[in-house]
């Protein structure tokens, strides 16, 4: 593969989280019954006509302006022209030749640094309806029609399925922290196609381009990408000339499939929306909207390094998920000590691991600060051991009760108590003189196995640092 | 009242409703009687045999407005004429229908015939046949609001709607010898209307005389949020235009209307018109409207892009007729193979090619161009002029079959209208003659946007000092 260097281009379409539909006044709501939420004009029933949602073109500014795009002060509607059932009036309202905003950009993290991935432009739409199929024929249900969507085309910047995937991720954590959006792929809230092409390492002309579409997870795109590098790759070693195409990714199969050429390509005669005037953005509107963005994730980080002394790399984790960092700076704040390393280490660590498992993001375990920052207390003054506190973890998020009640109830108290400590450790001893002997020979790893059987037959409750300090002295005698 | 109630104006009628002389239903039942009677010869209406006592929930209130097929009307037939909306009943009336209840008013349920989505000049391309005109029923009634225009000459109708987008309101009333008003683009709602060109269509009143004109426009015209392209101005009573001083108005000739093509009889009915106007102290002054010859090839092109992408929705999949066949694509040529009549085909093909990749600058950027130039002309007119005075058709009506076979000949019939649609600005025809074949013959005035009231006043005193809109045809 190194011979080559793969050009990616990706375009994103996000549905506006406004309460109604771009164009009338139905709701959006998604999971409802199939055409509940229609009118006339998302219909497109004879003689109806669009009227344009104003929150919709707050919400794309806001998205434009984060991505550091120019917003047109003038712009209009145009009407892309193409026939399928779920496509209600025949045409999409979408923009075509006077977009809503050009020439943003976005920096995702590669490789340790940061890399500058152009966006072309970011504009408005409208969405088609959905088909449903069944044996003896196909229904369309129309609930999603209308609903405001926008498209975020990047140039054709990006190097590699890596690089893709994090500039998927990172412009969804702008865009939750922007609230416009679910950003959510599974209910179609977010979608991706993709532009690929190869070029010798080197080569400054591009090569022949597939279009992929396809794909429903972040995961899916960087497979499809990677699977289609290999593909090209091949063809072109093997000297063939690529044919402009648009393939499908099979997310089972694990392959992309052909679906049309560029000789199949659709003409969509767009023309200017003649039931829409063009509109003016005005500079204040501009500004009005630019001071409602809240503070965007790479800021975050920035403060959270310089106010809570966080290290850059954790920082950014942290900041991924706008709920979770709100939790986050919560507990830092409601944490006695200055050092919030503690903190840090159990959000990137225990949390994170527990919300994996369950499927949750790290505000969606319902933990309250005050339980976190009570368990971390009795971690710190060593009155239960790092793998007690994981446990007591798991059983809030349970049970939602206060982990001192928790530690109690189930006697969890780490044995720091010398006696205590030191009626197991000759158990210890005597079941293992094996390892006593090798101790004494010189190997140094014998104690920790030492250490090791005494936490097992304290289960766990054997404060560790003494237990290794009662062991060391009784061996070294 | 001792008139057929039918053949009374709105505004004689409302006298007599205020009188409480007559009520509602009597209306009705007159125009039922009447339509029963004349319409087998004109075929203004769909369906007639239906009759207007049928529906049991009908209302029956103020004086009934006939409309065109084209105008949504909440649960009865609306399908412009056209196969390919076979049995369609909109689930919501168009704006304008509200605001005609709003106003005390009602709606006959019988739609009035048209030219197959408004795509004629003769009313000849309808799915339910040809509508007659009254003044001679081998002629064409023009089109395309023809059967609207038609009910209104032959008292099949007290007042109608039509709608018109390069002269379907103007040129029918012409034919007929009615009075048509088509507004300003954005004074009336298109929510609604079935669209034909988006960027052309507004609906209008067809009356058979001005004072009904001007109160019917009164009625319908206004703000809708529902439609992004009507303008928030304040509607003026515009029955306080009428009987106004027209001394001293400033009124523009084109020269290039009267050119080879105008009808003698016609030219010569619109300089007596002329003669009268002036005589009441109307100053008239030939002007130029420089970019007229290039008004049909723009509107041809402009009007049909557009349409190519409004009839793009009869797909056979939600609505009206679906040709049977298993298969999508399949399904979607049979349907609108056999939906739609030819007129509506081939413009649908020239529309989607003036739009297609390669040729939409040179056609269709191109015709948006001269349009602007086509507007500025009358921007640059209206600095000094009040209105501009034009015949509305440079013919009198045709015979039927006379021009069907022949597109191009029938485009040009529209050859005096377009330019106000093309422009924007409002136009109203009304009778100024008779040919010596006794078809009526139609003067149309232009004025600039938004000042119907010039129009009115203008039409209004035209009218009060001739009797053509008291002719009546003879049905035969």
């Amino acid at each position: 593969m190194s011979k080559y260097e793969a050009v990616i281009g990706l375009e994103v379409h996000l549905h506006l989280s406004t309460k109604t539909k771009a164009f009338c006044g139905c709701s959006t709501e998604f999971g409802k019954e199939a055409n509940s939420q229609t009118c006339p004009v998302c219909l497109g029933l004879p003689g109806s006509l669009p009227v344009f949602n104003g929150t919709a073109l707050d919400y794309a500014i806001k998205v434009a302006l984060a991505l550091n795009c120019k917003v047109q002060e003038y712009t209009k509607f145009d009407r892309k022209n193409y026939f399928y059932p779920d496509l209600p009036k025949g045409y999409q309202i979408s923009q075509y030749d006077l977009p809503l905003s050009l020439d943003g950009f976005l920096n995702i993290e590669t490789e340790g640094s940061l890399k500058r991935i152009g966006i072309t432009r970011v504009h408005m739409e409208e969405d088609a309806g959905k088909l449903v199929h069944e044996n003896d024929g196909s229904l369309v249900d129309f609930n999603r029609a209308g609903v405001p969507l926008l498209e975020i085309v990047s140039q054709p910047d990006i190097n590699s399925p890596e690089e893709a995937y994090q500039y998927l991720s990172t412009l969804k954590s702008i865009i939750e922290y922007l609230d416009v959006s679910d950003c959510d792929m599974e209910k179609g809230s977010l979608r991706c196609d993709a532009n690929i092409s190869l070029r010798p390492l080197g080569e400054s002309k591009l090569g022949v381009k597939t279009e992929l579409k396809n794909m429903n997870s972040f995961k899916g795109v960087k497979d499809a990408l990677s699977y289609e590098i290999k593909r090209q790759a091949q063809l072109l070693e093997s000297g063939e000339i690529l044919t402009q195409e648009t393939r499908l990714w099979d997310a089972k199969e694990l392959k992309t499939i052909s679906m049309r050429t560029k000789e199949g390509a659709k003409d969509y005669r767009y023309f200017p929306e003649p039931d829409l005037p063009p509109f003016i953005i005005t500079d204040a509107k501009i500004e009005e909207i630019r001071k409602s963005i809240p503070e965007l994730p790479h800021e975050k980080a920035s403060r959270f390094v310089e106010s809570y002394g966080l290290l850059e790399y954790d920082a950014k984790i942290l900041v991924a998920s706008k709920k979770d960092a709100l939790f986050a700076e919560e507990c830092f704040n409601a944490y006695p000590g200055k050092d919030k390393k503690l903190i840090v280490n159990w959000f990137i660590g225990p949390l994170m691991a527990e919300a994996n498992n369950r499927n949750l993001s790290i505000s969606g375990l319902n933990i309250s600060s005050a339980y976190l920052i009570e368990l971390l207390g009795f971690l710190s003054r060593n009155e239960i051991s790092n793998l007690t506190a994981k446990s007591v973890l798991s059983d809030m998020i349970d049970t939602a009760e206060a982990p001192g009640k928790i530690i109690k109830s189930k006697n969890l108290v780490q044995i720091s108590d010398g006696q205590a400590l030191k009626e197991i450790m000759e158990e210890v001893i005597g079941e293992n003189q094996k390892s006593v002997t090798d101790y004494k020979s010189g190997k140094e790893n014998a104690l920790m196995f030492l250490v090791g059987q005494l936490m097992r037959k304290s289960q766990g409750k054997a404060n560790p640092k003494i237990a290794r300090e009662l062991l060391k002295e009784r061996l070294n005698a | 009242m001792n008139k057929n109630l039918y053949s009374l104006t709105a505004h004689e009628l409302a006298v007599g409703l205020n009188k409480k002389e007559i009520k509602s239903e009597d209306i009705y039942s007159a125009l039922d009687g009447r339509i029963k009677e004349s319409d087998p010869k004109v075929n203004a209406y769909l369906r007639p045999s239906k009759g207007l006592s049928s529906g049991g929930d009908r209302i029956t209130s103020g004086i009934p407005v006939a409309i065109k097929d084209n105008i949504c009307t909440k649960g009865f037939h609306t399908q412009c004429c056209s196969k390919i909306l076979e049995g369609f009943i909109p689930p919501y009336d168009a704006t304008v229908i509200k605001r005609i209840k709003e106003s005390g008013h009602s709606c006959l349920e019988l739609k009035t015939n048209m030219d197959e989505f408004a795509f004629g000049s003769s009313t000849e391309n309808s799915s339910q046949g040809p509508t007659h005109n009254p003044w001679d029923l081998n002629c064409v009634p023009g089109g395309s609001s023809g059967g609207s225009a038609a009910a209104v000459a032959s008292d099949e109708a007290i007042w109608a709607l039509g709608s018109d987008t390069g002269g379907s309101i103007r040129q029918p009333a012409s034919f007929c010898g009615v009075v048509g008003l088509k507004p300003t683009y954005g004074r009336v709602s298109r929510f609604g209307l079935i669209a034909f060109a988006s960027s052309l269509d507004q609906i209008g009143p067809i009356t058979k005389d001005v004072y009904d004109n001007a109160l019917l426009l009164n009625i319908i015209s206004g703000y809708d949020p529902n439609d992004s392209t009507s303008i928030n101005l304040p509607v003026p009573d515009y029955t306080r235009a009428l009987g106004k001083d027209v001394k001293g108005l400033k009124v523009g000739v084109p020269k290039e209307y009267f050119i080879e093509g105008l009808d003698p009889e016609v030219k010569a009915a619109v300089e007596e018109a002329i003669n009268t106007l002036r005589k009441m102290g109307v100053e008239f002054k030939e002007v130029s409207l420089r970019h007229t010859e290039y008004a049909v090839p723009v509107y041809y092109i402009i009007a049909t892009a557009e349409a190519s992408s409004n009839l793009a929705r009869f797909d056979g999949v939600q609505y009206g007729f679906r040709s049977k066949d298993a298969n999508l694509i399949d399904m979607y040529k049979k349907t609108r193979g056999e939906g739609f009549g030819e007129e509506a085909k081939r413009r649908i093909i020239l529309g989607t090619f003036a739009l297609s990749h390669g040729y939409y600058d040179a056609y269709y950027l191109r015709a948006l161009k001269v349009r602007t130039l086509i507007k500025e002309d009358f921007d640059i007119l209206f600095k000094e002029l009040d209105c501009i005075l034009t015949p509305t058709s440079p013919t009198a009506a045709f015979k039927i079959g006379e021009k069907v076979k022949d597109p191009l000949k029938m485009y040009l019939s529209d050859i005096y209208t377009i330019s106000a649609n093309l422009a924007g600005i409002p136009g109203i025809s009304l009778p100024c003659g008779l040919t010596k074949n006794g078809l009526p013959i139609g003067l149309q005035i232009l004025a600039p946007h938004f000042q119907e009231e010039k129009i009115f006043s203008l039409a209004y005193a035209y009218e009060q000092n001739t009797d053509w809109h008291k002719l009546k045809p003879k049905l035969t």
